[in-house]
């Protein structure tokens, strides 16, 4: 079967699937969503994961070295997503660090990081866990990664200042992904008299406040990282596509 | 690195430290639990009623309980200690590379 076949036949089984509108949030505990649900999230990431891997598969066949980068991606993920942080709501989060592989290799690519770090997690941490897996997966690794990689590209376009547009894309693509958790909540659990919408907004209330200053963190370290990669690893950059002009 | 970057760095690591410490000083005797604890307690409240995990992790089946604190604080810092030394071992390869090739261009 060729590529474009298999990503094809997974893109029409989430659509089988998928036809609830898309949503997303932070780490959904075990147990959490009724069975039917979990099978929903996880057929929708399917294609996204097939797809991430042939980017992954087409960027190291491209260049050997790439690999670096690509450990250093999915090693910032379980770095960051292994912080717990206090906040102002005298709780704590932790950040996702999903956007540096977004921003580097598109938000498909990510998407395969990004769920070996949330196995590791439900695994090993009970935090997350196996049956939310296919709706944490989409909400930290496809639709955060997403939103990193456009904002970014926008930026780009827009001729904003490169650092800037790192940490915009790493700090937005960060608080969507607890936005769409608080969705995903809020449909398992609507509430008996606000429905869905009000569900939300109390889920989103919970979030929020503890996220919006980790969001600031996570910007602002992944723009370290990115200072940090164009000072020492241009050969790399270029080799990814992600540094064209000369050095 | 560029003497400007540093500084930038440096910089911007302080405002970490600082968004970090603010609160935990600011709110002396405040719990910090994980707002995933937060996020159960909020389905009690939204739904008005206990809910029921189906499935308990499959960790906390095979120990019939959960993980002790401490353990937990050891995996998290495994996962940790993993991306770090990922990152550390090639950031190291990279910037000595860049000072050979500094040097063999002189």
């Amino acid at each position: 079967m060729t590529r474009k076949k298999i990503v094809g036949l997974s893109v029409a089984f989430a659509l089988l699937f998928g036809t609830v509108p898309a949503a997303g949030a932070m780490h959904i505990m075990e147990g959490y969503l009724p069975g039917g649900m979990c099978l929903l999230w996880g057929a929708v990431c399917l294609p996204f994961l097939i797809y991430g891997l042939f980017v992954l598969k087409k960027t190291l066949a491209h260049d050997r070295r790439s690999i670096t980068l690509i450990a250093m991606a999915g090693a910032f993920i379980f770095v960051i997503s292994s912080l717990k942080i206090p906040s102002v709501t005298a709780s704590c989060s932790h950040m996702t660090g999903t956007g540096l592989g977004a921003i580097l290799f598109g938000p498909s690519a990510v998407s395969v990081l990004g769920i070996i770090v949330l196995i590791f997690q439900a695994i090993l941490l009970a935090h997350g866990g196996l049956t939310s897996l296919g709706a944490n997966t989409f909400s930290m690794a496809i639709a955060g990664p997403f939103v990193s990689f456009a904002i970014f590209k926008a930026c780009q376009k827009l001729k904003i200042n490169k650092m800037v547009a790192v940490f915009l894309a790493a700090s937005l693509g960060d608080l969507f992904t607890y936005c769409v958790t608080a969705v995903q909540l809020a449909v398992a659990h609507p509430s008996p008299d606000g429905g869905i919408g009000l569900a939300a907004a109390k889920f989103l209330g919970v979030f929020a406040p503890t996220q919006v200053p980790l969001a600031v963190v996570e910007g602002i370290l992944t723009v370290v990282i990115m200072i940090a990669l164009e000072s020492y690893a241009r050969p790399e950059l270029k080799a990814i596509g992600f540094e064209r002009e000369a050095a | 690195m560029s003497r400007k970057n540093k500084k930038l760095v440096i910089l911007l690591l302080l405002i970490v430290a600082v968004i970090v410490v603010v609160p935990v000083v600011a709110l002396p005797g405040a719990e910090f639990g994980g707002s995933d604890d937060a996020g159960s307690e909020m389905v009690t409240e939204v739904t008005g009623q206990e809910y029921e995990p189906w499935y308990t992790p499959v960790l906390e089946q095979a120990l019939g309980g959960e993980l002790p604190g401490e353990l937990e604080s050891l995996l998290f810092c495994l996962q940790t200690g993993i991306g770090v030394g990922v990152i550390a071992f090639f950031m190291g390869r990279m910037v000595e590379r860049k000072k050979q090739e500094a040097k063999k261009a002189e």
